[in-house]
């Protein structure tokens, strides 16, 4: 069932709410501006802080389909946009051949059509009905290269394909666009400029509580506001990779499955793999850094 | 005038005025076409003025297009959307030194326009006349030999800028890596069915030619970390130009540079105008021949940059003595993880024109056993057997073989 789209900011607000993403007014407004100005979102932060999350949650609140297409280096159009099913038009010319078709032109305009069009994510998602246009989600733009960005340009203005062979793949209407980046590499200002920019930053403490209630809904009260406000304390150590808001889920719900309620040392310790990923970081904080940071959000939690 | 968003929408007005911050914040540095203005019309109508937050968030999501740009536009929003009056005259008193043109910029735009009109040598600063060696107007070809061998800093003023004008022809060729990408090649090992369905149709026998394709190759971004401390100073100046040729001539270079702490100089040296790049890498660079923290830079570097820059094989180019403030401290760790992030690190050197050179230094005994290779840099004729070694493909030493050796 395609719900409305909302036509205030407070009403995406809700909208982002209903479907447990808590998120902030400053996204509220560019999703809000993406859906109303239909435009692509381009999303950028560092990884683990729910970029990916918000396509899937405006797909699945507006009763869209997701289409998602990953992007990794060498992407190309085969992949990417459409392929022509070359097996099935060798046997067409094999067929058109033995029944005696002669003329050229005609033979290719039989095996140009949409018949043999295989469709990829880009073609798909230019094929939805008014009202029922899909969320056209693309992952990790940063992964792929310049070429393959420049030919998102044509997509992304104008949302059409251009097919030398048989001509221009047009949407009725456009697909709701969302593309995240983790930064590993600058994005062409051409493709920025198409674009809505927002950066999503790590939540405040708040925030980030709200959704460990939401997304670790078994984890006590107080196990939650430890566990938040000691990420959020470990947030403002130098390390080289700081936990984003999935490390703290997952946090949570690896506590949970320990039968924790509350944080001690020893836990923090063995769990710590969860929530830091690289080795000097792990080394860094565990032992004493650690027993500090547990002490100091266990006194803050309980104020 | 009122000129307060907040009051009665009168359209004309608040068109007009978004229309100024969006120059304002194109002077400052953003890039802000007139597309954007159009769309931040649409976008105000469609969110609404009655609250502030919205407003600026509005903004936020149509001018910026990257998050450095924040702290620009966040000073700008504060201002102009308070007073837009106070905020020009700000611009005019603050601005100009940090981004955009300057006045002094043009100056010397207007010198150099004369210098090459009447063909008069520009007398530079710390030249001296009892060294100035004449030289034609044309160099000869020994007289570029000579040039070539002489080293940077016992060159006078009229041979650096000759060497500036050598420099800026040189190119770096660092060799190719293969990419996923496929284009035609006569010899590939692929069949794309594609164009071989294409060509069928075109000809008329009924013998179909295979179109083949071969994985493309392509340079390797490359990141130079360049030091401009004290020790390193008459070398540094050089070899900016150098990064300057090289940045222009070829996509996907970064150049930072470090003493004390590290710049982003990228940006800066992007403009065509070598003169102007220089002034503006002038202005970015707030510790011109101080002391060295390589250690420290480094770890900058790992932490801000190098999850951004050093994507998609990069080759790293370290520029420095090797002279350590901080006596190597902390230096191992992050020449290892630099190590683990790029393809491989090529480390110039200018102390290596003396033949009695040892790794003494602890800054340098930290960093050789990370470094693929390990070359000089004092002259040109040293830059330009570098873009020869460059070209050719390199061997990586594997790291518990190079910490053997050393």
């Amino acid at each position: 069932m395609a719900a409305k789209l909302p036509t205030t900011i407070d009403e995406t607000l809700k909208l982002l709410t209903s479907a447990d993403y808590v998120a902030d007014r400053s996204l509220a407004t560019s999703v809000f501006l993406a859906l109303a100005m239909k435009r692509p979102l381009f999303l950028e932060g560092e990884a683990g802080v729910g970029k990916t999350e918000i396509a899937k949650v405006m797909a699945a609140s507006l009763g869209r389909e997701l289409i998602r297409l990953q992007c990794y280096e060498g992407l190309d159009i085969a992949q990417a946009a459409y392929e022509w099913n070359y097996s099935r038009q060798m046997i067409e010319i094999r067929l058109a051949e033995a029944a005696g078709e002669k003329s050229k032109d005609k033979l290719a305009a039989d095996i140009f059509s949409e018949r043999f069009l295989i469709k990829r994510p880009l073609a798909r998602a230019l094929e939805g009905a008014p009202g029922k246009a899909p969320v056209l989600l693309i992952d990790e733009l940063d992964r792929t290269d310049e070429p393959f960005e420049a030919y998102l340009l044509e997509v992304l203005s104008d949302f059409q394909i251009t097919i030398p062979e048989t001509g221009t793949l047009k949407a009725a209407e456009p697909p709701i666009v969302v593309i995240t980046s983790n930064r590993t590499r600058e994005i062409h200002d051409a493709v920025k400029r198409r674009c809505l920019y927002h950066w999503v930053d790590y939540p405040d403490a708040a925030r980030e509580l709200d959704i460990l209630r939401r997304k670790a809904p078994k984890a006590a009260e107080n196990l939650s506001r430890e566990i938040v406000t000691f990420v959020q304390r470990l947030r403002t150590v130098d390390l080289f990779k700081l936990p984003g808001v999935a490390e703290t889920i997952d946090w949570a719900n690896a506590l949970v499955a320990l039968d924790k309620i509350a944080l001690d040392p020893q836990t923090v310790n063995d769990t710590l793999g969860v929530l830091l990923k690289y080795q000097d970081d792990i080394e860094r904080i565990a032992g004493q850094e650690a027993e500090r940071l547990t002490a100091e959000a266990k006194a803050a939690a309980a104020a | 005038m009122l000129l307060v968003p907040e009051s009665t929408p009168g359209h004309g007005k608040l068109a007009e005025n978004v229309m100024h911050f969006a120059r304002i914040l194109r002077g400052a540095g953003l890039r802000v076409g007139p597309d954007r203005v159009i769309d931040c019309m649409k976008a105000i109508e469609l969110a609404g003025t009655a609250r502030r937050d919205d407003f600026y968030w509005t903004m936020s999501a149509i001018f910026l297009s990257r998050e450095e740009q924040r702290p620009i536009f966040d000073q700008a929003f504060q201002i102009f959307w308070r007073d837009p009056k106070l905020l020009e005259k700000m611009m005019q008193a603050l601005l100009p030194a940090t981004y955009g043109k300057t006045g002094r910029e043009e100056q010397e735009q207007s010198q150099r326009l004369t210098d090459a009109l009447f063909n008069k040598k520009r007398d530079e600063p710390e030249q001296q006349p009892e060294q100035k060696i004449d030289l034609d107007a044309k160099l000869t070809f020994s007289s570029r030999e000579v040039l070539q061998r002489m080293d940077f800093d016992t060159m006078t003023a009229a041979e650096l800028a000759e060497a500036k004008k050598m420099l800026a022809q040189l190119r770096l060729p660092l060799p190719e890596v293969r990419t996923r990408r496929q284009a035609p090649d006569a010899r590939g090992a692929r069949v794309d069915l594609r164009a071989t369905l294409r060509a069928s149709l075109r000809g008329g026998s009924a013998m179909i030619p295979l179109v083949r394709t071969a994985p493309k190759t392509l340079h390797p971004p490359l990141v130079v970390l360049c030091d401009i401390s004290g020790s390193m100073n008459p070398y540094a100046r050089m070899f900016l130009h150098f990064l300057h040729a090289i940045t222009n001539d070829r996509d996907r270079v970064s150049v930072f540079v470090f003493g004390t702490r590290l710049t982003n100089v990228t940006r800066q040296l992007k403009h065509r105008d070598v003169d102007v790049a220089m002034t503006r890498v002038a202005d970015a660079i707030k510790d011109w021949s101080g002391g060295t923290r390589i250690g420290t830079c480094l770890h900058d570097f790992n932490f801000k940059w190098g999850r951004r820059v050093l994507g998609q094989n990069a080759c790293l180019l370290l520029v420095t003595d090797g002279l350590d403030r901080e006596a190597g401290e902390g230096l191992a760790e992050e020449m290892e993880r630099l190590r683990m992030a790029c393809r491989y690190i090529i480390w110039m050197n200018p102390l290596l024109r003396y033949d009695k050179f040892e790794a003494k230094p602890a800054g340098v005994r930290a960093m050789l056993p990370y470094v693929d290779r390990f070359l000089p840099v004092h002259n040109l004729k040293s830059l330009i057997d570098l873009g020869r070694m460059m070209g050719e493909p390199a061997r990586r030493t594997t790291l518990s073989r190079a910490k053997r050796t050393h």
